[in-house]
């Protein structure tokens, strides 16, 4: 029970995807423009990764070792793409902002980085736990990091409007934003984690 | 090695066909009611639709009403702005004024040129192209191009190609619309009382009173922006 619990805080903060194992890093700067898109984004990554580290797990005795990594690849991949259609049918506003994000999911390091470190070498329980919390700590930090440039970049959050955009520094809603508040979060995070 | 692999594959493709089948329709769907949805927002009242027909690259909805006279069309342009493709569709009315007009696609500029997504639709100074005729209302920016429309701000680029799009879908309404359409017969004539010169991407209407000079002065800017 306790390594249970452990198994699924660890990801959330001692090896948070985004701000500690920096992990992941390509949908984290350029989807979180806006809050609801790196909660989207989060959730997205996170379904990925529960299902594809219970499927591997499941598998880890059937699957050879010299192709455990096309293997792998295979089953996100899968995943990533039936994502893709059920977003694209049951909710294609969503889909129009992250459409270009969602196949990257099956080369985000994140996914395949847990198959093989964890995955592959837990049971199926643990694995949950673990792709669970993984997912939550992903969604946290894009959800952050997307609260934190929109509140800051185009004066809204969630949508609705805080004060008047033309306020507000578009920088933090453009790529060089990104890294900034990136910086800035990752320091906090050491520090309150220390 | 081989079978584990192979078997795999096997059910990751069976799983996909699966739900692929599944989530066709429903895409159709969505892409669909997209479209109708954008239609139906620039369009004036009308009651029937009649078929896409495509003119140039443009593609033209055209709107009648119960008398079956035709009440507008919806235009689908597109064009290159500042940060690719965007597409655009207008919505005309029998007359050639914009109803008004929806943006479908983009990836301009967040914040900058994004904004042609509702800046041309606001009533404040000459932002708004609604309610106005490409034929008789200089479509142009206003600073630069000698037009009456007020450029987003910091983004010259975007509103230029925009207002470019929307000549173009003016065009294709010309074309499709006014040409055959007798109830529009005395718009058309209105419409020649200003002659339009195409000369390169610029639209130029004469009555504008634009002299050669500041003519070249407007292309000599635009190559120095690009």
């Amino acid at each position: 029970m306790n390594k249970a619990i452990k198994t699924l805080t660890n990801g959330i903060l001692r090896e948070n995807p985004t701000f500690g194992l920096v992990l992941g890093m390509c949908p984290t700067l350029a989807t979180t423009t806006s809050a609801i898109n790196g909660m989207s984004m989060g959730l997205a990554t996170m379904f990925v990764l529960v299902c594809s580290n219970v499927v591997i797990s499941l598998l880890k005795n059937l699957i050879p070792d010299k192709v455990r990594i096309p293997s792998f690849i295979v089953i996100i991949a899968t995943f990533v793409t039936l994502v893709q259609l059920t977003m694209q049918a049951y909710l294609p506003a969503l889909y129009d902002t992250l459409g270009l994000f969602i196949p990257l999911i099956v080369v985000n390091c994140i996914v395949l980085g847990r198959a093989e470190a964890f995955a592959a070498k837990n049971n199926v329980g643990l694995s949950l736990l673990d792709g669970l919390g993984m997912g939550i700590g992903f969604t946290l930090s894009l959800t952050v990091l997307g609260a934190i440039r929109e509140i800051l970049g185009s004066g809204s959050i969630f949508g609705l409007q805080v004060y008047p955009d033309s306020y507000a520094p578009l920088i933090f809603v453009l790529a060089p934003g990104a890294f900034i508040c990136l910086a800035y979060l990752m320091a906090a995070m050491k520090k309150i984690v220390k | 090695m081989v079978l584990s692999l192979t078997l795999i594959c096997a059910f990751a493709a069976a799983a996909l066909g699966g739900v692929y089948t599944l989530t066709k329709e429903p895409i159709e769907q969505a892409k669909q009611l997209k479209q109708t949805e954008a239609i139906a927002k620039v369009l004036p009242p009308y009651s029937t639709l009649s078929e896409p027909e495509e003119v140039g690259a443009n593609i033209i909805h055209i709107a009648y009403d119960e008398q079956s006279e035709v009440a507008g069309a919806a235009v689908e342009t597109s064009e290159n702005g500042f940060g690719g493709k965007f597409r655009l569709i207008v919505g005309f009315d029998h007359t050639g004024n914009i109803v008004s007009y929806e943006v479908l696609e983009h990836q301009e500029t967040p914040g900058l040129g994004s904004h042609m997504v509702d800046w041309f639709k606001t009533d404040k100074n000459n932002q708004s192209i609604c309610g106005k005729s490409p034929a008789t209302y200089a479509m142009r920016v206003s600073k630069e191009e000698g037009g009456k429309v007020d450029a987003i701000t910091a983004a010259t680029i975007s509103s230029k190609a925009f207002l470019l799009a929307v000549n173009n879908a003016y065009d294709a309404f010309k074309q499709a619309v006014l040409a055959d359409a007798t109830s529009a017969l005395d718009t058309l004539s209105q419409a020649s009382d200003t002659t339009n010169l195409i000369l390169g991407d610029t639209l130029i209407t004469a009555g504008d009173s634009l002299t050669i000079d500041s003519l070249q002065l407007s292309s000599e800017q635009q190559t120095s922006e690009l």
